[in-house]
């Protein structure tokens, strides 16, 4: 909903002659999304008139990200699961699922507005960037005891929530972590064995690369930026490179980092194991629907493709997965601590059914209700994986999550990092696909360029 | 339209005086009030969507306001000309990211509202004469305006594909090219954005030549063909001059739009949009909704709205004056 209402004021804006565009957008996303809010809260209001509303009006606006195959599959998990929250405590939950391409304006939108919903996932990379913005509850002592106290959280999931040293205003909720993924039918036609380094992972992809066949080693998300950015950083950081010093200024042009993010685009590039046609690909579940499809041999995808694949036909036995291997010499660094986090605003009215909703959705019974259709790992210390069936798989990923994987830089800036970083290399990548080179220095350039730009506005 | 109304009020005026005079003396409370009435709404409406949120925007150009202070605007500290300074810095990646979109746009601006009013023009003068079929095929010409905007520019967004698109399945069919064209990344991704803009604005370009065109008297036509004048003469020296305040208006209107245009961008590229077709409204909302620095894209806005404001007065000073003269 958020972009078409942004869409449509920015139609109303083209029947006009001025031209402050982005203020109007802002201030009619502002009013429509406090509309929408508004009506959504009649709809509560009269819910709880019909039920004889015995517990008064207690009842939270709840935005869920989109986890399963799509925003219904989402609306279909947890309605049970929320339904069993209000028979357990009385409390209704109001339940809106948001897409990934708006929830971050819808976000945004809220905490410019103050209509906010009273609790909201968030991605974890978000966290210390919304944390900046001073509108949600930072989980303190009381807080923390409330949902269940911080002990009960694996130390990394629950050290993305905020900046260090601080009190979290995130807790996670979802794990996720990357894994390469391998199409083991290909792999024992052509002899191979899984790959252990990034050469090995190099030389598996060029044996099973065909162009004439249109059969390519891997496939890449190369046009979006999100998933770009998360590779610029785990392969800087498979080379020991930071993105921010200790005080929070952008380091983007290091060797390490520059050399990271062209060892990256030259899958595409230099080893060419990568059809060009990836550069267009602006989600990471078209890369997954090529794998599962089998037009590719490998994918780098966090756990929540297994949704994807199997709906795409494969089954579970049919794939491997290794950590996304780092080169001979490097950091054993395979993915960020991914994931999605729960937080509460703070101009809620309703501070402690909050906390509770927080508490129900992270204790161990829910997590295990939810691990398998969100594809999610396990945010708490002593849960088992409970996504796959396939106990290497679920073994594989776990370790990941707790062992190999690197929280993205926990800095206000983290955002735009995300997203300055993230567009140069779709843009380096749409250069290489349409015949460009990109040299180390281009890279450096580009870091360059958007170092400045995260300089200029922080 | 200004040539209308100097010509029309020395006539009207002057007749109406004394009446309106004795009205007011009959009836004064009613009178007084009731113009004023019945614009009331109109104004608090213009105030409360357009002249409120301007100054707001203007105010916000002056102010810090990034994520760390979004949830209690009031706090934002100032910043004097900082957003600008910052937005106008062309050595600094900001400002040097901004003077290209403003390249982009200007050429992406100048190049549609060409395209699209040579179309336009085309399909008018195609359908002036009486045909078989000319009111089905003025219907067929206004659909690209009849269709929801979004749902249009998503559907070129399928066929602009590289693997699956239409486009380039018509081209390789057609041995034009191999059939592995990038249209929506890289440098083709102007032509494509021109072509989707081109093709939602002609429509606009069309209908209003050819309403323009409904009031030019036929005679002059059958006078100029007696005296020799074919159909190209016929237009240069009829047509063209009978549709000069319709286009003067038209044509101002459509560079208003194209340059501001956000919708054909946001949906073409969605996320990924390409440098090239990196449009300057497009690009303020990345700069104020990525980066959360709602106040230097609030400077970039105002920086838009003088540079349009300029372009507008002087268009208008230069054609008015020239109007005025012939």
């Amino acid at each position: 909903m958020g972009p078409i209402r942004l869409r449509r004021s920015a139609e109303a804006r083209d029947g006009t002659r001025e031209s402050d565009v982005r203020l109007r957008s802002l201030v009619a996303a502002v009013a429509a999304t406090a509309m929408g809010i508004s009506l959504a809260a009649c709809g509560g209001g009269d819910k709880d008139d019909s039920s004889g509303g015995s517990t008064g009006d207690q009842t939270l606006t709840y935005w869920a990200s989109n986890q399963g195959t799509s925003l219904d599959n989402d609306k279909e998990v947890l309605t049970p699961v929320l339904q069993k929250f209000t028979q357990e405590t009385g409390i209704k939950v109001n339940l809106e699922v948001i897409g990934w391409n708006d929830l971050q304006t819808r976000i945004q939108t809220a905490i410019t507005s103050g209509q906010a919903p009273d609790v909201v996932n968030i991605g974890n990379t978000w966290a210390a960037s919304l944390q900046a913005t001073d509108a949600f509850l930072p989980f303190d002592g009381d807080a923390m005891t409330a949902i269940g106290g911080k002990d009960k959280f694996v130390p990394t999931a629950l050290a993305t929530g905020g900046k260090e040293g601080t009190d979290p205003t995130s807790v996670p909720l979802y794990g996720l972590a990357y894994g390469l993924y391998y199409n083991k039918a290909m792999f024992a036609a052509a002899g191979l064995q899984p790959p252990k380094t990034w050469e090995e992972m190099v030389a598996a992809a060029k044996k099973l690369t065909n162009p004439a066949k249109n059969q390519w080693g891997m496939a890449l998300a190369a046009g979006s930026y999100t998933e770009n950015v998360h590779f610029a950083f785990i392969n800087a950081a498979q080379n020991k490179a930071d993105w921010f010093n200790g005080d929070g200024k952008p380091t983007f042009t290091g060797d390490g980092n520059v050399q990271g993010v062209l060892r990256y685009l030259d899958l595409m590039q230099k080893d060419k194991v990568a059809n060009p046609s990836n550069a267009q690909y602006d989600n990471g579940t078209k890369s997954v629907n090529d794998f599962a499809t089998k037009k590719v041999a490998m994918v780098i995808n966090q756990n929540n493709a297994d949704s994807s694949i199997v709906a795409n036909g494969m089954k579970a036995g049919e794939y491997g997965v290794v950590p996304f291997p780092a080169p001979a010499g490097g950091e054993q660094v395979a993915s960020h601590v991914a994931g999605i986090n729960l937080s509460i605003f703070k101009n809620t009215k309703h501070k402690d059914a909050a906390l509770k909703f927080v508490k129900y959705m992270t204790d161990a019974q829910t997590q295990t209700t939810l691990g398998k259709p969100f594809s999610s790992l396990p945010v708490l210390k002593d849960a088992k994986p409970v996504f796959t069936t396939d106990a290497a798989e679920a073994a594989t990923f776990q370790d990941v999550y707790n062992t190999k994987s690197k929280p993205l830089p926990l800095v206000p800036a983290e955002d735009q990092f995300e997203s300055t970083v993230g567009k140069a290399m779709n843009a380096m990548f749409a250069k290489i696909a349409t015949g460009g080179t990109v040299t180390a220095d281009d890279v450096k350039a580009a870091l360059k360029t958007a170092e400045d730009q995260v300089a200029a506005s922080s | 339209m200004s040539l209308a109304t100097e010509q029309a009020s020395p006539a009207a005026s002057r007749p109406a005086k004394p009446k309106s005079k004795r009205g007011l003396e009959q009836r004064p409370g009613l009178n007084r009030w009731l113009p004023y009435a019945l614009l009331a709404p109109a104004v608090l409406l213009e105030l409360f969507i357009h002249i409120i949120p301007m100054l707001v925007g203007i105010w916000m150009s002056f102010v810090k306001l990034t994520k760390f202070f979004i949830a209690n605007w009031s706090s934002a500290p100032g910043v004097g000309l900082g957003n600008y300074k910052v937005a106008l810095d062309f050595n600094n990646a900001v400002g040097q990211g901004l003077l290209k979109s403003f390249g982009v746009t200007v050429v992406f601006s100048l190049v549609t509202v060409a395209f699209s009013w040579v179309l336009g023009m085309a399909a008018a003068v195609a359908l002036q004469p009486e045909f078989r079929g000319r009111g089905i095929v003025r219907t067929l010409f206004l659909v690209p305006y009849a269709l929801p905007a979004y749902a249009g520019i998503l559907t070129w967004n399928f066929m602009l594909q590289r693997d699956t698109g239409a486009v380039n399945h018509v081209l390789d069919q057609l041995h034009l090219t191999d059939g592995k064209t990038f249209w929506l990344i890289g440098g083709n991704a102007l032509i494509s954005l021109i072509t989707v803009a081109g093709w939602k604005l002609w429509t606009f370009a069309f209908l209003t030549l050819m309403a323009g065109m409904q009031s030019i008297p036929r005679d002059l036509y059958e006078a100029a063909s007696v005296d020799g004048a074919g159909n190209i003469r016929q237009w240069r020296n009829i047509t063209l001059p009978s549709l000069r305040p319709v286009n003067l208006v038209l044509v101002l209107v459509l560079f208003l739009w194209t340059f501001s245009d956000f919708n054909t961008p946001y949906v073409l590229f969605g996320t990924a949009q390409p440098p090239a077709g990196d449009l300057i409204t497009f690009h303020i909302y990345n700069a104020s909704f990525l980066t959360w620095n709602f106040g230097t894209g609030a400077a970039m806005s105002v920086l838009l709205l003088i540079f349009l404001m300029i372009v507008t007065g002087a268009y208008l000073l230069v054609t008015g004056r020239r109007s005025r003269r012939a």
